[in-house]
């Protein structure tokens, strides 16, 4: 048992390491390709005071179409209204906002999700009936649904909830039926011997098994959940989202580029934020399963 | 009327897919009484049936024609009443489980109250010498022990019959002749009845009281062998003359058998 937490120690230490090399990387290309093609530097326009010029001119590493790095991370301090708190104070409660509408569809889907996917697991005549349907509605561009969604039931955090929802209920689904699906018929027969109901073999084995299946699809779900949040919001006019600032700094990029980005970047934050949240819960109830890969 | 039988198997013909083009006749015309605290094993070349027998017994699936009565009641009610435990192949442990916790799963499905389970499994585990291991999760056993917790688990809720297939059949030769010192000596620790399918016929006559050898396509009794060997059996028995005569008799029959069949 001691191996194995070591283990998993430097699994984390080696997975941290190599985020932050990622992140490095992405960093010194971007700002690499403005040092070779982007808009000339101005003394008072960069944190090192330094003037430079390019050799080329690239349109799409202009100041306007790829700020500098350091402009982007400028702006979460400066005031996105004049005489407003700073914008990251501004992303911080939307990101919030967005995120507890999403948590709300992530419910609601997970929800959904399981509850079809145990009933396919059982009834092969629903399975058979309903799964193209819901492959079908997973082929309908949620850009086109949104819309639809906000008209049934107005505007408001219920229906991004719903649209969110939307987006996560079907790799649940499918996971679930695949997971509750795949214990080896020896188990199940060993529960057949004992006269086990079959509500028994879904709770002692079915279940179980498939909680692997059931994680990789919230993890999936839960990213998906918040662009599924975000795109709720476009069409529904609410504001106080990260859809609603992605909208606002969209028409004033011309005047300050850096905040949409900055936008972005805390969107995809809170992406990353709730993908760990369930990829720790996981671990949590799934770490006395490990197995040793090798056994030194 | 002659004693009762712990098994009896009348007239019994199991048929995959009847009425298919793939139709299959497993078992045909199966007769076999089984009397309290036998050791029988099944055995015979694969595709005899003999693990459709002994499913067949289980109630895990049921036969096309036949009756099949297990301690005086109907397969079905056996099963339910939990008059056998069932020892497959394949360990089957549930590895989110620990072995305690393996062990307790059909006491839990029985609903005995926890410290009951705790105090079965943990006397069930000794008698397998897994005493230590209670709360080890099963990728961290070797496949004998993990073989040994599925012995422990059948045995849990104290079986009068114990249906076992081929248990022993992943196992090394090693831990393959320790499992049947220790499972002889459950026997003859209990008075559980015992219905054996192996593919060694050295394993059969090591531990049987009586050997059914099946012939295949379609499955039938091809002879039964009482093994009059001493009990309780120790590792010498298979040095003793009259084993081996019993081996080799029913080697020659298996011969024969696959001769008239290939």
């Amino acid at each position: 048992m001691r191996e194995s937490s070591s283990a998993a120690g430097r699994k984390f230490i080696r997975q941290t390491f190599s985020l932050i090399l990622i992140l490095t990387m992405i960093a010194v290309v971007w700002e690499g390709v403005k040092l070779i093609g982007g808009d000339p530097w101005w003394p008072d326009s960069n944190p090192f005071g330094l003037e430079y010029k390019p050799p080329f001119r690239w349109k799409f590493a202009s100041d306007l179409n790829l700020p500098h790095l350091w402009d982007i991370f400028g702006t979460f301090s400066q005031p996105a209204r004049r005489n407003g708190p700073p914008l990251i104070e501004i992303l911080v409660s939307a990101a919030f906002f967005t995120f507890r509408e999403a948590v709300v569809g992530f419910a609601g889907g997970t929800l959904l999700g399981l509850s079809l996917g145990t009933l396919f697991a059982h009834i092969k005549i629903m399975e058979k009936g309903c799964m193209p349907y819901v492959v079908a509605s997973q082929t309908v561009p949620i850009l086109a649904i949104a819309p639809m969604v906000i008209i049934w039931l107005r505007a408001g955090w219920v229906s991004v909830a719903v649209i969110s929802a939307y987006l996560t209920f079907f790799p649940v689904t499918i996971n679930t039926l695949r997971g509750l699906q795949s214990p080896d018929p020896l188990a199940v027969d060993l529960l057949e011997s004992y006269a086990a109901s079959k509500w028994q073999i879904l709770w002692k084995l079915r279940f179980p098994a498939a909680l692997p299946y059931i994680f990789t699809a919230l993890k999936v779900s839960a990213t998906a959940s918040i662009v599924g949040a975000i795109i709720g919001e476009l069409p529904s006019g609410i504001r106080d989202g990260l859809g609603g600032a992605i909208l606002n700094f969209n028409q004033y990029y011309i005047s300050g580029p850096g905040r949409l980005w900055a936008t972005i970047l805390i969107s995809a934050a809170v992406g990353i934020l709730f993908f760990i949240l369930i990829a720790l819960a996981e671990w949590l109830v799934l770490r006395k399963r490990f197995r040793p890969v090798e056994t030194v | 009327m002659s004693i009762q039988s712990t098994i009896s198997i009348k007239n019994t013909t199991k048929i995959f897919n009847q009425g298919s083009s793939n139709e299959v006749v497993a078992l045909k015309d199966i007769n076999l009484e089984i009397k309290p605290h036998e050791f029988v094993s099944l055995i015979g070349p694969s595709g005899c049936g003999k693990s459709t027998l002994l499913r067949l017994v289980a109630d895990l699936i049921v036969p096309t024609v036949g009756e099949i009565t297990v301690n005086g009641k109907s397969a079905r009610r056996a099963r339910v009443e939990q008059d056998y435990g069932f020892v497959f192949q394949a360990a089957t442990l549930y590895d989110w489980r620990t072995v305690t916790k393996n062990v307790q799963l059909p006491l839990e499905l029985m609903g005995y109250s926890r410290e009951e389970r705790k105090h079965k499994a943990q006397e069930m585990l000794e008698l397998v010498e897994l005493g230590d291991f209670g709360n080890h999760y099963p990728w961290q056993l070797s496949g004998g022990m993990q073989q040994r917790v599925s012995i422990a688990r059948s045995l849990a809720f104290d079986p009068p019959i114990l249906l076992m297939d081929e248990p022993f059949g992943a196992l090394d030769e090693m831990t393959r002749e320790r499992m049947n010192l220790e499972l002889q000596n459950i026997w003859d620790r209990t008075d559980t009845t015992i219905l054996f399918v192996t593919h060694s016929i050295p394993e059969a006559v090591f531990l049987s009281s009586r050997v059914v050898m099946l012939s295949p396509r379609p499955g039938r009794i091809a002879e039964i062998v009482d093994v009059d060997l001493p009990m309780p059996r120790i590792n010498e028995a298979r040095e003793d003359p009259h084993y081996f005569e019993l081996v080799n008799h029913l080697r020659d029959t298996l011969r024969k058998i696959e001769g008239e069949d290939g």
